[in-house]
Parts: structure tokens; sequence; C-alpha cells
């Protein structure tokens, strides 16, 4: 365990209330600091003690409900798992997540994600019927492992702050719900590919993609969108020449 | 204000929320459901479950086994018409979410597999590794997607209920982004906003898990029911709270002290082999393992950190295919916030708030006491935890009873008559104000300060084990703390837009009556049972002058009113409640 001496850290906060402010601008705040403290707890000490008006979203502080995802020092991270001594002494610039409009301080809107994830039908399409009284399905874990690592992703939006193409053009349907797409897609007990891959094909689908991988880079667990996307490449590719040569 | 026309409104978006919108879009694809949810629902603190749920399967289970462990678990205050409908309805509800495309666990075979749980007897702990809730959530919130009769209002934050002669006709709510306010005019509420854990200041959950639900219900003259328990997890880890599964036990890892010494042999849940045995040593009940660390402390048999005193849960005999395919998320947890290779070395852990097993009263049903309200989940008391809740029953029990309730609101508000609104807007109109008021309020205190009091007291009052003294001192504190807040708060942000330090005096708002209703419950109750442990004369269970529930009614600005309710038993009468002693080693799937 670290000890749990103090020294001070500089947080340099993004600062924008649109009634207000006719642009962002920047606001620093010296902060006490012990070795195991996240930059979350940095910020929760800044409302706290020195500023209730500094604006994030957080929850559960255990990097899992995917709120507070920022951009420290130029990079998309969760503020939760991300920690101040690996800050010091330099200190940490702390922004909203790229590519985002903000709605206040660090707040990004996260409704494009949100409409974007109910497109690609995140759901279970069943091909079989089955009565609750007839029990589960059979799966096996070679046939869980198609789609398990896709199924981790917990919309935390790092990737979408990553993503360049996302940056160019907010129609991309993007990493995060491509790579939610596939874990459908590949669950044996889904049938809904064939209405998904309208999706995937779409001119904003897979092909908006040029493959720099950032998105996986910062994947906070380590789903791979990045690898959901290229094998939709592939689907995609399939798809096309099966309604050439099959048309419907 | 802006007036939205539905028919039954949801407030939150947990596991229990989206189950009871998805049950009532399914019993009527024709209804208006509006989902309130002070965040979007996937970053609800389902998420953060870890271990599983509860679900009668294996050929060597029955639902009488479920029950028996329950009810024993809860050490005889579990409503028994409730448990049992309770474990006969778990089984339906998973292999619902299996339909639903949940990733549950599987054996080689392709079959759903099962864990070991504390207090159980058998595997029945439906899992997905150790994402659990994060998967169900995910699923839930997914599938929820599919329904256009449920309309979502993600952040949107809730602040009254508006009642009229006894029955819900609306709720009002806060648009977080603009802070402007909504009022939904509705036949039927259903209240699922989650636990009280944040009353406390070392605990496992979210920020956001303050009350709100129950503090909304209770200032409109429903029942806190059984507030006293309130459930410390034996493993978090020191510092954060972060939850260490109780899976670790599951999947067999032990608790050592400072010498190496497995003490919880010490404390009712020995012998020590065969190792391991369902329902003895690490696979003891959660209040029975956290009341052994508090005595081990007490002995100066703990580890010191910088964090504070920890025990080791070692995991390392497991193997590191066993840890890392069964509980890659605690891996990941104790390297990141604690610097510790679960594989190699033990982590440290200690008790934290966990769970309120009180919570607002509802019949079996789910409803409360007011026409058209309903409640499910851990904001609820249905009565299936008692004294104190075995863990995998709290998501079979947001399933199942999610589901109750949401076909409940549903059928209510084909029923409910509309209602000339006049009044009910001026209601809402001056709750907004009100609300408003404290944007501009000049001179008062800051939160924080007031917030950090109040955690204090009830970590030095309302612990593991209680004292009069030490209880009274605590609902004194509570009360002046009351008296302070309604004095008015500093508040450093006076804007409209995402005002998070407004919404969190609100809360702070809920918090305290929250609080206020544990710390009196548990001064009435004279008596040790379950998580209820008391250390002044009354260290026994006491059936004869305490096999009741506490009822906490709202008493305005001063003390709840204190009363009692009759425990309904069907078929198990008290007995000792007994863990450890001989049995067979457990096969381990």
């Amino acid at each position: 365990m670290k000890t749990a001496s103090t020294r001070n850290i500089n947080i340099d906060c993004l600062r924008y209330e649109p009634a207000i402010d006719s642009e962002p601008r920047r606001q620093a705040y010296e902060v006490p600091f012990t070795d195991d403290m996240s930059v979350l707890q940095g910020l929760q000490y800044i409302k706290d003690n020195l500023d209730g008006s500094l604006t994030f979203r957080w929850s559960c502080r255990m990097a899992i409900c995917g709120s507070c995802g920022m951009m420290l020092n130029g990079k998309p991270a969760l503020a939760c798992e991300s920690f101040l001594r690996d800050f010091y002494p330099g200190g940490v610039r702390v922004e909203p997540l790229n590519h985002f409009p903000i709605i206040r301080d660090l707040v990004i809107d996260q409704r494009d994600f949100l409409v974007k994830l109910e497109s690609i039908k995140p759901f279970l399409i069943p091909g079989d019927r089955k009565a609750i009284a007839d029990g589960t399905f059979l799966q096996t874990p070679e046939q869980m492992e198609e789609y398990y690592p896709f199924s981790q992703c917990i919309n935390c939006l790092l990737c979408y702050a990553a993503c360049p193409q996302y940056g160019l053009n907010p129609a991309f349907t993007g990493p995060g719900a491509l790579a939610l797409l596939h874990r459908y897609n590949a669950d044996s007990r889904d049938a809904g590919t064939r209405e998904r891959m309208e999706i995937v094909n779409a001119e904003d689908g897979v092909w908006s993609c040029t493959l720099v991988g950032y998105c996986s880079e910062v994947c906070p667990k380590a789903v791979d969108p990045a690898r959901a996307v290229n094998v939709n490449k592939i689907n995609s590719t399939k798809d096309f020449f099966r309604h050439f040569l099959m048309p419907k | 204000m802006q007036v939205v026309q539905v028919d039954v409104v949801v407030v939150g978006g947990g596991g229990a929320g989206l189950r009871a919108a998805i049950a009532a879009a399914e019993s009527d694809p024709q209804l208006r459901i509006a989902m309130i949810s002070k965040i979007v629902p996937m970053r609800s603190h389902t998420v953060a479950a870890e271990g599983g749920a509860a679900a009668v399967v294996r050929p060597d289970d029955s639902l009488d086994s479920h029950f028996d462990d329950t009810v024993s678990g809860g050490d005889w205050l579990c409503d028994q018409a409730a448990v049992e409908y309770f474990v006969a309805h778990c089984g339906p509800e998973m292999i619902r979410l299996e339909h639903l495309g949940c990733p549950w666990s599987r054996k080689a075979d392709g079959n759903i597999n099962v864990r070991f749980f504390g207090g159980m007897k058998v595997q029945r702990t439906w899992f997905a590794a150790d994402r659990s809730g994060f998967h169900i959530l995910h699923t839930l919130f997914q599938t929820s997607l599919k329904y256009p009769a449920i309309r979502r209002f993600d952040e949107f934050f809730c602040t009254d209920l508006i009642v009229e002669d006894g029955a819900i006709r609306g709720v009002l709510a806060i648009e977080i982004a603009t802070g402007e306010f909504f009022l939904f005019a509705c036949a039927s509420a259903v209240i699922c906003t989650g636990g009280a854990g944040r009353v406390f200041r070392q605990n496992t959950n979210a920020g956001t898990v303050t009350g709100d639900g129950m503090a909304l219900a209770y200032r409109q003259g429903v029942a806190l029911r059984d507030m006293e328990f309130v459930q410390w997890h034996p493993t978090a880890l020191p510092g954060t709270g972060i939850l260490i599964t109780e899976a670790c036990r599951g999947e067999g890892a032990i608790l050592v002290n400072r010498d190496g010494y497995r003490y919880l042999q010490d404390y009712g849940l020995g012998p020590l082999d065969p190792w391991p045995r369902p329902k003895a040593m690490e696979l003891g009940p959660r209040d029975r393992l956290s009341q052994a660390f508090w005595h081990e402390l007490q002995k100066d048999r703990t580890v010191a950190t910088p964090q504070g005193p920890v025990m080791h849960l070692d995991l390392r005999h497991l193997g590191a295919k066993k840890i890392h395919e069964r509980l890659p998320l605690i891996t990941e947890i104790a390297k990141t916030f604690v610097g510790v290779d679960a594989v190699k070395e033990p982590i440290p852990v200690c008790p934290a708030v966990h769970y309120t097993m009180g919570g607002i009263l509802t019949t079996v049903r789910c409803e409360t006491s007011l026409g058209g309200l309903y409640a499910a989940g851990e904001c609820s008391s249905v009565g299936i935890h008692g004294a104190n809740r075995l863990g995998s029953n709290s998501l079979a029990e947001l399933l199942v009873f999610g589901s109750v309730a949401g076909i409940g609101a549903a059928d209510y508000a084909h029923a409910a008559p509309r209602r000339d609104e006049t009044s009910m807007r001026k209601q809402a109109e001056a709750s907004a104000r009100r609300l408003l008021g404290m944007l501009t309020t000049t001179g008062g205190e800051h939160l924080a300060t007031v917030r950090g009091e109040m955690m204090d007291s009830m970590e030095a009052g309302v612990g593991i084990y209680r004292r009069e003294a030490t209880l009274t001192g605590t609902c004194g504190k509570i009360a002046e703390l009351r008296a302070r807040y309604r004095a008015g708060l500093q508040l450093d942000d006076h804007s409209r837009a995402f005002n998070t330090e407004w919404l969190s005096a609100i809360e702070l708002g809920f918090t305290l009556e929250v609080a206020e209703a544990m710390a009196h419950s548990a001064l009435g109750r004279r008596e040790s049972r379950g998580a209820h442990m008391r250390l002044d004369g009354y260290e026994f269970r006491d059936d004869e002058n305490f096999l009741k529930h506490t009822l906490a009614h709202h008493g305005g600005d001063g003390p709840p009113r204190i009363g009692y309710m009759p425990v309904t038993i069907t078929k198990s009468q008290p007995r000792r409640r007994a863990y450890g002693g001989a049995g067979k080693k457990a096969e381990m799937s």
C-alpha cells in the first residue's frame, strides 16, 4: 500500500457556463493529494472545499458506470481510475470529452450516442421463440467467446472522443455503437444480423472508419471496437456480394 | 412549468425501474410510460453489483431450501408470504433475462452455471463473471429501447411526489441540463430509486445512492420499514469502500487476520474443515462476517494500513486461470485501486455500508399506502430481507418485484379516473418556488460541512454495534443538522443549467430524513437481530418483544414517530440461527 503523505498538485479545469461565458475559459486549482487519490477525488475535493460550481459527472467511482470520461492532458480517460500521482509534478489539464457539445464545464451532451445506440438495435432478435418454461438457450463457452468481449462496453464514450472520423463526421455511427452491434450479431441466440447489416453497410456505418485504432487504445474495458469494425467491413463486403449474387 | 401527461411514471432507471417499465409496456403497449432518472439508466448503481442473482436451478436444490436460507438469513424478520412469492419467481426471471441476451456464465455443455454465495445452502447464484449487475443492467436498458411505450427522461431529477386525497397525481422533476421544472401528471408511479448507503461515509455505493425515493414517499406519509437494518459488506477496499465481491469467497477465497489466522472460526462459523462447505466460515452471512471484523478490531488483530484497519482476502490458492475467468473485475479493481495482483497477493478488505434492508413499506404486490404509488428494489421494503439480506437476493429481487410493480402500476393506471389538475399544479409550483429559493440563499453553511457531520455521526452512532448513548447522540445530531439545513445552505453555484451543487443540496435534504429514520428505528429496537447489534444489555434476539417490524412515520420538522407491525409467518417458526458446524465438503463447479 502507498503511504498517505500529502503533496499539492495543480488541476487546471475547463470552465464553461453558457448563460455567463461567451466561450470556454480555464480555471486552475491547487489541490492537496495523497498517492491513492484519483483525478475524480481531486475534482470532488475542489467541489467540496474550493468551488462548489465546478461541474462534472460521476457515480460509481470504480470504472464500471461510465460517467466520468474526460480529457486528461489531452487523452480520453475515466477520471475515477486515473491517479493524481501520475500527473505529478506537472499537473493535470481536465477538459470535457472531445467531439461532443459541452453542456457545462466538464459535462458533455451525450444524446447523440444514445440515439446511435438505439439505432443499432442493441437487443436480442431471437430466431427461435422459446417459452420461459422451456428454460435457457444452450450456448457453449466457445460460442460465448464470439461476442463476450464486445459485451463489456460501459458506454463511457472515450472511443468517440478518440475517433478522428467521428470528429470530422458526427453522423458516423462510431466505435462504441458498432462494437455493440457486433456483440448482438455475433451472439448464437440472435437472428437480427440482416436488419443490422443495413446500418453496417450505410455510408455512416463501418466504411467511415479509417482504421486509426485509437478507439481500442483508450477503451478502459479492452472491448476493441476497431476489431469489431474491421470484422464488419469483411461482413459488409460479403453482404454486398451476397446481395449481388442472391438479390432479396 | 411544462406539464407532461402520462399514465405511469417510473422514478429511477436501475434494474428495478427498467424491469418495471418493461413489464408495464408489455402488459399494455398503448400505455404512456415516463422513465425519469437522475442519471442515464445504464449509469445506475445496479451496474456495480458483482456476484450474481439467486434462483433455484440445480436438481439438489428446492424452493423450500431457498426460502429457508432467506428466512433464517434474515433472522426471522422476513415476511414469509413475500419470500414464498419471491423464491418461486426468481427462476423464470433469470431465464427471461437469458432470453433477452444476458451473458450468464456457462458450463462446458452450454447450460448456465451457478456459484456458491454466503448463507446459501446450495449453489444457486447465477452469475456473469463478476460483472453480473453490469450485464443485467445493460441487458435491461438495451432491451427497454425496443418499447415505444417507454419514453425516457434521462437526467431528470425527481424532487417531489404530488399527492391528493391519498393518491399519487404527479411527479415533479428538474431537467438537469436546463434547470427547468417538469410536472409529470400521472395515474400511477413506481419508485425504484435504490438505497441510501451514502448516509454513511465508508460505503460501497455510488454517489447517487442518496435515498431520494425513500424520502419522497416518507414525506408523503408512507412509512419506512425496518430502517435500522443496514448491511455492512464485509469485504470492501479501505478508504474508497469499493466492493470486492462475495463471489471471491463463493469461489473459495479465505479471510485471514494479521497473524494469517482464519478468524471466522472464532465467531460461530467454524470449524475450519472440511473446506469449502456451504453456510460456514467464509460462506457465512454478511452480518456475521462484518461483526467478526469488529471483534477482531477490538482485539487488535487486524492489519493496519494508511487507509485504516483491514483483513486479508486471499484468493491465491484458486489459481490464475480461475481468478481471471470468474473474477476479472475485482482483479482489475485490486490492481488499479490498491496496486495488488490478486493472483500473487491477498487483497486488503474491511466492512463498508452496502445495502439498506429496510425501505418504503409495500405489500407483496409492491403497493404502498398511497393509491397508485408502488415501490420496488432496494428503496422498498417488500419484506424478503428481514434483518439481514443474503448476497444475490437483491438482484433477484429487483427483477421479481420490478415486474410485479410495473404490472401493478399499469393495471392501476387503467382503472384510475382523470381528475382536475388545478390544485396539483399549484402544489408543484409551490415546491418549485421553494427549491428555486435554495439558489439564492445567502449566509448559510456549506453543504459539504453538513453532509460530512451527518456521515460521521451515523458512523459513530449507527454502526455495526450500537449503544443507547451513542444512538441518542446521533438522533440529537441529525435533528440539529436538519435545523441547520432548514436555515439554508450557501451555494457557490447560482446557475440553472446542470447545477449539481443544487441537486446535491436537495439530496442532502433526503438523506438527512432517511438517516433520522434509521437512527430512531435503531434506538427503538432494544434487542440484537441480524445486522442490528446492541452492546448495552440487549445483546440477544428477543422474539417476545421484538419479533415485529419497525415503522418510521415522518414527523415533519420533528423526529419520526416509531411504530411496529407484525411479521407475516407462514411456515417457518423462529429458531436459533446457526451457521458453521459439521457439514460435507462442497463440490465446486
